[in-house]
């Protein structure tokens, strides 16, 4: 498999009264084609301000790309001009936002909504469009797409209307489908509704899928690959399997610990993960998670810790794996979940030295 | 791989409560307010102008040996001069004096007007808003219908009947002019009486006027503030509008209102008579207006971070 | 839709009501006025009055009556012109005050709205703040002394335009222009607010997404909304041209309903007042309601079923 598309060492900031914010801070990763890929992590965790960078969506200014390349099929998006970058967005890379209530026109018909980028990309007329448009409405599973395409956001739920986001998104046949939290502001059973159509959508149309979300119970679902973000950076990466059943960084321990599962016995209880996610403006010195991490040590208020591979998709910047690094035991209810896997490799390799 | 000291290695756990220490100084809403008024240069502009105003308004008349109402006929529209400050009227009469007396008329108009308003639209928005049913749906139904009446015609009926006069006028612009306010104060109080910190002051027994006067009002106090400060410039803008149809204040009594209208008529040989209270009236409005604005900026919690 | 329009109707019609009521009851207390023991009238005048509020009658029989008339359109007669009723007043004057508010509110719209959209889609840059200056400076000049100033400088010295009266198209240019003046800055105010507020909204980011241009943006999703609050304007809008009329006519000598209601109002012709001011009052009423129900055919939320929604 081919990759789509590729990031590399991605550093975004905002520039605020406050003074320079370093939302992202040496992201990188890579997207095969078809493929999904889960970004996770709390809010303010960099993961949007990711997504939003390589549709070259952020505001600039006060946002500014300080660093890195966006590789989509081979053409870097960051040296791409607003003009061309037109081209792109609604052709080959779609997105889904994370508030379906805000994110529709109030006051343009949702059929016209769609029809606006079949339009713009594939230059057909009008009527063309509209037909195009009631079968994307029927693809996504509204029923009546002919009554519907006439009707305004406000006339349709929540779950419907990103329904529509996402006929919005897909109606010119993306390579990439950027979907920002899309079921966050939804109801819990509207949520697996979406999930499902998304999963069947990409069978279906074979587009590759940046998910983001908070919330890793989802991931399980619906991703290949997870990326676990942090403070703007990546701190584990892996293949669902590799984050769900051999997490290696103890963010990642925190996430899986708090997350609640049937399978859990009724009087364990759910942990959380203490304090907040630092000020990015002054980024801490060493591990930003440290001062929230029980398993911290003197090293990780000193120097950030080099990326090391566990396997040949998994990877994790923690100093625990660190050979001199102490044996420590995974919270309770990750460690009943962890399996040997048997494509790690012996010892984990350092890939990236520490700075 | 590099050499790392294998202390370092040891546990160090933080200390959480560190961590949760915020990292900006946490600043009360006022305070708040107050730092991003002072950022926006054009309302501090505004806000000195005022005080300035408001100085001259007090001290000005002082400053001459004239009286703002003493006729001389022998110099009359007499143009700037180190004698007349800004020149004479008609009548001979000092135009810097008469300009700051007439600044306390106008601003007073303004002030009371907003006072007046003020008042009566925080009771009666008040509570309607905070008692809610039916007492609400009458109440602002009347103020839904005074609405509906057209607010300077209403105006200039009275002048025309109850006479001309200080009093009449203040009394005519606030007959209706306290609906806008009352309206506003409905809309903050009903969206803030249902919040919970109010609800827990119920639920400790506080007393209605309590909640109304500890809690209600002075969270409402923003968007009452804002209204009043545009409330005062649109009063002086009455004064004028009225004084140029002739229902000013009465003779001898300066305001800039009677006095921009006299001047008008004279612009083409006295231009000085139009080009003092012109420019402090329009000075004034723009003041009120740069000062509301930037108020309602401070304001704004989506601005604040 | 039909029963938010009556009910809008019902509440007019009170507003009305309480106008007109007040203003009869005011003029029966005027010292000097027409229902005054102590007036000094021409007979024939008198006569008039007489035939038109019925004086020698209790004072329920008068209102009621007057109620009558002024449903049937029927203000009543001049207090200080004999042969001359407040019709013929409103007949004459009318179409002048009309053309000139039009012409003001076309001005008024079309630049406060362009100048609002400029300074949004610019916004911090130098545009924006001028337009802003010029703006707040619209704002603080009472439209007589603008008025004043306009026909000083661009009449009177520069020539560029008449001086005064209204003959020609070039007549109005200048009171429409300073008739225009104070309503096209709260448009430009407005419009950029709404502007800004409606480009930080979640729906333009979409449009981004899907390839738009920033032209395309703006055109398609920002005006359409940005232009929302400009609609609610036009009920005030129309009473502050309106009430500028009476100011602006004056000074150009502009033949106009505004300028005899001032000429009325230094007579002290109480009927010709009170007969205009209801006049005006049903005016303004109706343009307020027309208003909103324009509203609710371009906002498609608006369901005018009862009651505003999504607010």
């Amino acid at each position: 498999m081919g990759k789509l598309l590729e990031v590399k060492n991605l550093e975004v900031s905002f520039q605020t009264y406050g003074g320079e914010v370093q939302a992202v801070r040496g992201v990188s990763f890579y997207l095969n084609k078809g493929e999904t890929l889960a970004i996770v992590g709390e809010s303010g965790s960099g993961k949007s301000v990711t997504s939003q960078t390589i549709m070259r969506l952020i505001p600039t200014p006060p946002g500014k790309i300080k660093n890195g390349q966006i590789l989509f099929d081979g053409e870097d998006l960051v040296k791409k001009t607003d003009k061309e970058m037109e081209q792109i967005r609604g052709r080959d890379i779609g997105m889904i936002f994370q508030d379906p209530m805000t994110s529709l026109n109030p006051t343009m018909k949702v059929g016209h909504q769609i029809m606006e980028v079949i339009m713009k990309h594939q230059k057909l007329p009008k009527s063309a469009a509209k037909e195009r448009a009631i079968e994307l409405l029927r693809l996504v599973g509204i029923p009546m797409p002919e009554k519907r395409v006439n009707q305004y956001p406000h006339e349709f739920s929540g779950g419907m209307r990103q329904r529509a986001m996402i006929a919005i998104a897909l109606a010119s046949n993306p390579k990439l489908l950027i979907a920002d939290e899309p079921t966050t502001a939804l109801d819990v059973t509207i949520q697996a509704q979406i999930l499902e159509l998304m999963k069947d959508i990409q069978k279906k149309t074979g587009t590759a899928i940046i998910f983001i979300t908070h919330d890793l119970g989802v991931v399980a679902n619906v991703a290949d690959r997870v990326a676990v973000m942090y403070a703007g950076k990546i701190v584990e990466m892996g293949t669902v399997d590799e984050i769900f059943y051999d997490p290696r960084h103890p963010y990642t321990w925190g996430l899986l610990a708090s997350m609640p599962s049937l399978d859990s016995d009724d009087k364990a209880e759910l942990a959380s993960i203490p304090g907040s996610p630092p000020d990015l403006t002054n980024p801490p010195k060493g591990d930003a998670f440290a001062p929230r991490n029980p398993y911290a040590m003197k090293i990780d208020f000193e120097m950030e810790p080099p990326l090391f591979q566990i396997s040949d998709t998994h990877y994790a910047a923690t100093w625990l794996l660190h050979p001199d690094a102490p044996k420590v035991e995974p919270p309770e209810a990750v460690k009943r979940r962890l399996r040997k896997l048997s494509t790690n490799y012996p010892q984990p390799i350092i890939v990236r030295e520490s700075e | 791989m590099q050499q790392i000291p294998k202390e370092m290695f040891q546990p160090a756990v933080a200390n959480v409560g560190e961590a949760e220490k915020l990292s900006k100084p946490s600043l009360s809403f006022w305070k708040d307010v107050s730092i991003r008024f002072r950022k926006n240069k054009l309302a501090m502009f505004g806000l000195i102008l005022l005080i300035l105003l408001v100085f001259m308004a007090i001290f000005g008349p002082y400053m001459t040996k004239y009286d703002y109402a003493t006729n001389d006929l022998m110099n009359t529209n007499q143009p700037p001069s180190s004698k007349h400050w800004f020149g004479t009227d008609e009548l001979g009469r000092d135009i810097f004096t008469r300009t700051w007396y007439g600044a306390r008329i106008s601003l007073f108009i303004g002030l009371a007007a907003a006072l007046i308003d003020l008042v009566i639209g925080v009771l009666w928005g008040g509570i309607a808003g905070y008692r809610g049913g039916k007492t609400d749906e009458i109440m602002m139904r009347i103020a839904d219908i005074l609405y509906g009446v057209p607010y300077l015609l209403l105006v200039i009926i009275l002048m025309v009947i109850l006479g001309q006069g200080l009093g009449t006028m203040i009394l005519a612009m606030t007959i209706t002019g306290w609906v806008n306010m009352a309206r506003i104060v409905r809309g903050q109080v009903l969206q803030l009486k249902n919040q919970e910190y109010v609800l827990a002051a119920r639920t400790l027994g506080a007393s209605t006027s309590r909640i109304m006067f500890k809690h209600l009002i002075p969270n409402a106090m923003g968007s009452i503030l804002v209204t009043m400060t545009l409330t005062i410039p649109n009063a002086i803008f009455t004064e004028a509008f009225l004084s140029y149809l002739g229902l000013g204040v009465p003779q001898p009594l300066a305001s800039w209102g009677t006095m921009a209208s006299e001047g008008v008529q004279a612009l083409q040989y006295y231009p000085w008579r139009l080009f003092f209270p012109a420019t402090f009236i329009c000075l004034t409005m723009f003041a009120f207006n740069v000062v509301g604005d930037g108020l309602r900026d401070a304001l704004d919690p989506r601005l604040r971070k | 839709m039909l029963r938010y329009i009556s009910k809008r109707l019902l509440y007019m019609l009170m507003s009305l009501f309480l106008i007109v009521t007040v203003t009869f009851f005011l003029m029966r207390a005027a010292p000097g006025g027409p229902f005054s023991s102590e007036k000094q009238v021409p007979p024939e005048i008198e006569k008039n009055l007489n035939e038109y509020y019925g004086l020698d009658r209790p004072w329920y029989i008068q209102y009621f009556d007057y109620l009558v008339s002024i449903a049937k359109w029927d203000f009543g007669p001049s207090f200080k012109y004999k042969g001359q009723t407040v019709n013929d007043l409103i007949n004459e004057g009318f179409p002048v005050s009309f053309f000139l508010g039009m012409e003001s509110l076309l001005i008024a719209i079309s630049i406060g709205v362009l100048l609002g959209i400029i300074a949004a889609l610019n916004h911090n840059k130098w545009q924006d703040y001028a337009a802003m200056v010029f703006a707040v400076l619209g704002i603080s000049v009472p439209s007589f002394i603008m008025a004043s100033i306009l026909q000083y400088f661009l009449a009177i010295k520069l020539g560029w335009f008449p001086v005064a009266r209204w003959e020609s198209l070039q007549h109005t240019v200048l009171p429409a222009l300073a008739l225009a003046a104070m309503p096209m800055a709260f448009i430009a105010r407005l419009t950029r607010s709404s502007m800004l507020e409606v480009l930080g909204n979640d729906y333009i980011r979409t449009a981004k997404a899907k390839g738009l241009s920033q032209g395309q943006i703006t055109v398609k999703h920002a005006i359409r909304n940005a232009i929302l609050p400009v609609v609610t304007y036009l009920g005030p809008l129309s009473a502050q041209i309106l009430t500028g009329s009476f100011v602006i006519e004056k000074i150009f000598g502009i033949p106009g309903l505004g300028s005899h209601f001032v000429t009325s109002i230094t007579n002290r012709d109480y009927t010709t007042i009170m007969g205009v001011t209801v006049f005006y009052s049903i005016l303004l009423l109706l343009s307020v309601l027309l208003v909103d129900i324009a509203y609710g055919f371009i906002d498609p939320r608006i369901k005018l079923a009862g009651g505003k929604k999504g607010e």
